[in-house]
C-alpha cells in the first residue's frame, strides 16, 4: 500500500496562483475525498498530484519525490481519470482499457500477452467482458465511467486519482461506481484520492476529507471534522444543517429561509 | 488472471495482417495497371513479360524493341513508382497530422508546407527561370515546404505561452499560409508569362524520372519508418494529452516527432510532384472507415493505399485525354471526391 503526501504545493496557471501552499496527506489504502466550492482548485490539485502540471513544493509517493521520477515509473504508481475523459468514438472498449498498460511498454514496443491478460482480467472484474469489442461511442454514461475505471485499473498503480467520477451519472449509477471503487480499494489495497462535489456521497465513502477553498486547504480530517455547519456555510456560502445519516456519516442538508 | 475471458488478442493482429496484405495486393495491381496504360500502344502481354524480366532472378523475353523497352524503363516505370511513393507519403503524412491535431480535417499542407513550397518554386521559376530554374525546382520546393512548417511551428510556440497548444499551432499554420500565399501571388504577378509553368507545378505532376525518385527516396524512407513506429503512441495521444502524460508518455515529444516526420514526408512529396490535393485527407479517412481508427492500422494502410490511389489516378490522368494529359491534382479530386462520398455512405454506421 502506498501513501501520498504533498507539502506546500503551489501551482500557478497563466501567472495566476490556483493552489497556494497546500499540504495533503492520503494514508496508504485509504480514501481521501477532496471537496470544495467551484473554482477552489480541486481538479488542479488532482492534476498536480498526477504530474500533469509544473508545481512548486513536493509530491511524495511513499516518501519518494514524485517530481524526480521518470514519467513511466510515476505512471506505474499513480493512475488518473479526468473528469471528462476523451473517448475516441470508434476505439473498442478492450483497446481503450489496454492503453492503461502503456507505462509497461517501451516507446516503440507493443503489448505483450501479459498486458492483454491483465486487461482482460480487469474487464472481467468490472463486468465489461461482454462489451469488450464495442466501440466507445456506443456506451451509456455508467458503462463509460466503468470503462475509464478499467483503463486506470489496467495501469495496476497503487494510487488512484479520480476527478469527479460521478458527474453526469444518475443516482443508482453514482452509487454503483463508488461502491465499485471502494470494493477495488479494499481488495487491492489501493489509495484513492477523489474529488467529489456531492458532500453526502463523499462523507459516505471517504475515510478522510480535505476542504479546498480559494486554492488553500481550509480543513482536513475525518468527514465529521470537515463537514461542519460552520465550515460549509463559510466556504460554500450555503445555509445547511449537518446531521448523522443512517450509517453514521455526517449528512448535509440545505436549509431554506434561515436568513 | 481469469483465463477463458474474451480477449480479442490475436484477432486484432490477424485482421491487421489481412488488411495490409489486401492493400499490398491492391498496390501491386495498381502498379501493373499503371505500367500497362500509356500512349505508346505497347501490348499488355509484352509489358507483363518485360516487368517479369526486371524482377531479380527472372528472365523473360518480351520481344520489345530497345526503344519500347527504354520507354518502359525510363518513363513508365519511374512514373508509376514515383506516383506510389508520393501518394503513400501524402496519405501517411495526412494521417499523422490528423493524429497529432486530433482533427479529422487536418491535411499534409495544414502547417504551411504547400504555401512555402509554392512561394519558393514561384520565385525560382520567375526570377531564375529557364533550365537552371527547372533544375532548382525540387530543391526549392523541399526547402520551402520545410521552411513553411518551421515558420508555423516557431510562430505557434511563441504565441502559446503554455506551449504545445495544438489549436494555436493550427492557427499559426493558417497565418503562415496566407502570408506566404500573398507573397507568392505578388511574385507571380511579376512574371505573368511564367504563369502556365507555375500552375502546372501547383496542380501536381508525377512525370519525373529516376532522378526524382532518388531525390525523394531517403527522406521518404526515413519519414515513413518514423511514422509507422509511432502508431501506438498516436493511439495513446488520441485519449488526450492529460491522460497520455498520466500514462507516462511525453506527449509533446511524441507530437513533435510525428509532426517532423509528417512534414518531412510532405516536403519530399512536394519536391518531386508539386501540390497534389486530396490524397492526404481522403485516403486516411477511407482507411479509417474500412479498417478502424487505430493508428497502428491507419498509418500502414494509408501509406500503401495512398500509393495505390495515386498510381491509379495518374493512370486515369494519362488516358482520358490521351495523348494529352490531365493534371493529376484534377483527377485526384475528380475521382476521389465521389469515391469518398461513396465510402461515407456505405460505412454510415461507423462514427468518425
Amino acid at each position: 500500500m502506498t501513501e501520498v503526501r504533498a507539502r506546500s504545493l503551489t501551482v500557478a496557471l497563466d501567472g495566476r496562483e490556483v493552489l497556494s501552499g497546500v499540504d495533503l496527506d492520503a494514508p496508504a489504502g485509504g480514501w481521501l475525498a477532496v471537496i470544495g466550492p467551484n473554482g477552489a482548485g480541486k481538479s488542479t490539485l488532482l492534476r498536480a498530484l498526477a504530474g500533469l502540471l509544473p508545481v512548486e513544493g513536493r509530491v511524495l509517493i511513499d516518501g519518494e519525490d514524485a517530481g524526480a521520477l521518470p514519467p513511466r515509473r510515476r505512471a506505474r504508481l499513480v493512475a488518473y481519470a479526468p473528469q471528462t475523459p476523451a473517448l475516441p468514438p470508434d476505439m473498442s472498449v478492450f483497446d481503450y482499457a489496454l492503453l492503461g498498460r502503456t507505462p509497461y511498454i517501451s516507446y516503440f514496443g507493443r503489448e505483450s500477452r501479459h498486458d492483454r491478460e491483465v486487461t482482460a482480467g480487469v474487464l472481467d472484474r468490472l463486468d465489461l467482458t461482454p462489451l469488450a469489442a464495442r466501440p466507445l461511442a456506443r456506451l451509456s454514461g455508467g458503462e463509460r465511467q466503468r470503462v475509464v475505471l478499467a483503463r486506470a485499473l489496467a495501469q495496476q498503480a497503487p494510487v488512484l486519482l479520480l476527478d469527479e467520477p460521478t458527474t453526469a451519472l444518475d443516482l443508482g449509477h453514482q452509487q454503483q461506481v463508488l461502491e465499485l471503487v471502494d470494493r477495488l480499494r479494499r481488495a487491492d489495497g489501493l489509495t484513492v484520492i477523489a474529488t467529489l462535489h456531492d458532500l453526502n456521497l463523499a462523507a459516505q465513502y471517504a475515510d478522510a476529507m480535505m476542504l479546498l477553498s480559494g486554492g488553500r486547504a481550509a480543513a482536513s480530517g475525518a468527514p465529521a471534522e470537515v463537514l461542519t455547519e460552520h465550515l460549509i456555510s463559510g466556504h460554500f456560502g450555503a445555509e445547511v444543517k449537518v446531521e448523522p445519516g443512517p450509517d453514521g456519516s455526517p449528512q448535509v442538508h440545505l436549509v431554506r429561509g434561515a436568513r | 488472471m481469469t483465463t477463458g475471458t474474451l480477449a480479442p488478442p490475436a484477432g486484432g493482429l490477424r485482421t491487421r495482417a489481412l488488411w495490409i496484405s489486401a492493400a499490398a495486393a491492391l498496390l501491386a495491381a495498381a502498379l501493373l495497371a499503371g505500367l500497362l496504360v500509356g500512349a505508346a500502344g505497347i501490348g499488355p502481354g509484352e509489358v507483363l513479360l518485360q516487368a517479369a524480366d526486371w524482377l531479380p532472378l527472372v528472365s523473360a523475353d518480351s520481344g520489345l524493341t530497345p526503344v519500347e523497352r527504354n520507354l518502359l524503363w525510363e518513363l513508365r516505370l519511374p512514373r508509376v513508382l514515383l506516383a506510389a511513393v508520393v501518394g503513400g507519403l501524402l496519405a501517411v503524412a495526412g494521417a499523422g497530422y490528423q493524429g497529432v491535431f486530433r482533427n479529422p480535417l487536418a491535411d499534409p499542407y495544414l502547417l504551411g508546407a504547400a504555401a512555402g513550397a509554392g512561394l519558393t518554386v514561384t520565385v525560382v521559376i520567375v526570377l531564375v527561370g529557364g533550365d537552371a530554374g527547372s533544375a532548382a525546382v525540387p530543391v526549392a520546393a523541399f526547402a520551402g515546404a520545410v521552411g513553411g512548417v518551421l515558420m508555423a511551428y516557431a510562430l505557434g510556440a511563441t504565441a502559446s505561452r503554455t506551449g504545445g497548444g495544438t489549436a494555436t499551432l493550427v492557427l499559426a499554420g493558417v497565418a503562415v499560409t496566407s502570408f506566404l500565399t500573398a507573397i507568392q501571388t505578388f511574385v507571380q504577378q511579376l512574371g505573368v508569362e511564367e504563369l502556365q509553368r507555375i500552375y502546372a507545378w501547383i496542380l501536381g505532376d508525377v512525370g519525373g524520372g529516376w532522378g526524382e525518385l532518388r531525390l525523394a527516396a531517403p527522406y521518404a524512407a526515413l519519414a515513413a519508418v518514423v511514422m509507422l513506429l509511432h502508431g501506438r503512441m498516436l493511439d495513446v495521444l488520441s485519449v488526450g494529452d492529460d491522460e497520455a502524460v498520466s500514462l507516462g508518455v511525453r506527449a509533446a515529444r511524441v507530437r513533435l516527432a510525428v509532426l517532423l516526420a509528417a512534414s518531412l514526408a510532405t516536403a519530399a512529396a512536394v519536391a518531386v510532384s508539386g501540390l497534389i490535393a486530396f490524397v492526404g485527407i481522403v485516403v486516411p479517412h477511407v482507411v479509417r472507415r474500412l479498417a478502424g481508427g487505430s493508428y497502428r492500422i491507419v498509418l500502414p494502410l494509408s501509406l500503401i493505399g495512398g500509393g495505390a490511389f495515386l498510381v491509379l489516378a495518374d493512370a486515369v490522368a494519362r488516358t482520358v485525354l490521351a495523348p494529352a494529359e490531365l493534371p493529376i491534382g484534377v483527377v485526384t479530386a475528380f475521382v476521389g471526391a465521389p469515391f469518398f462520398v461513396f465510402v461515407l455512405r456505405v460505412t454510415r454506421g461507423t462514427a468518425t
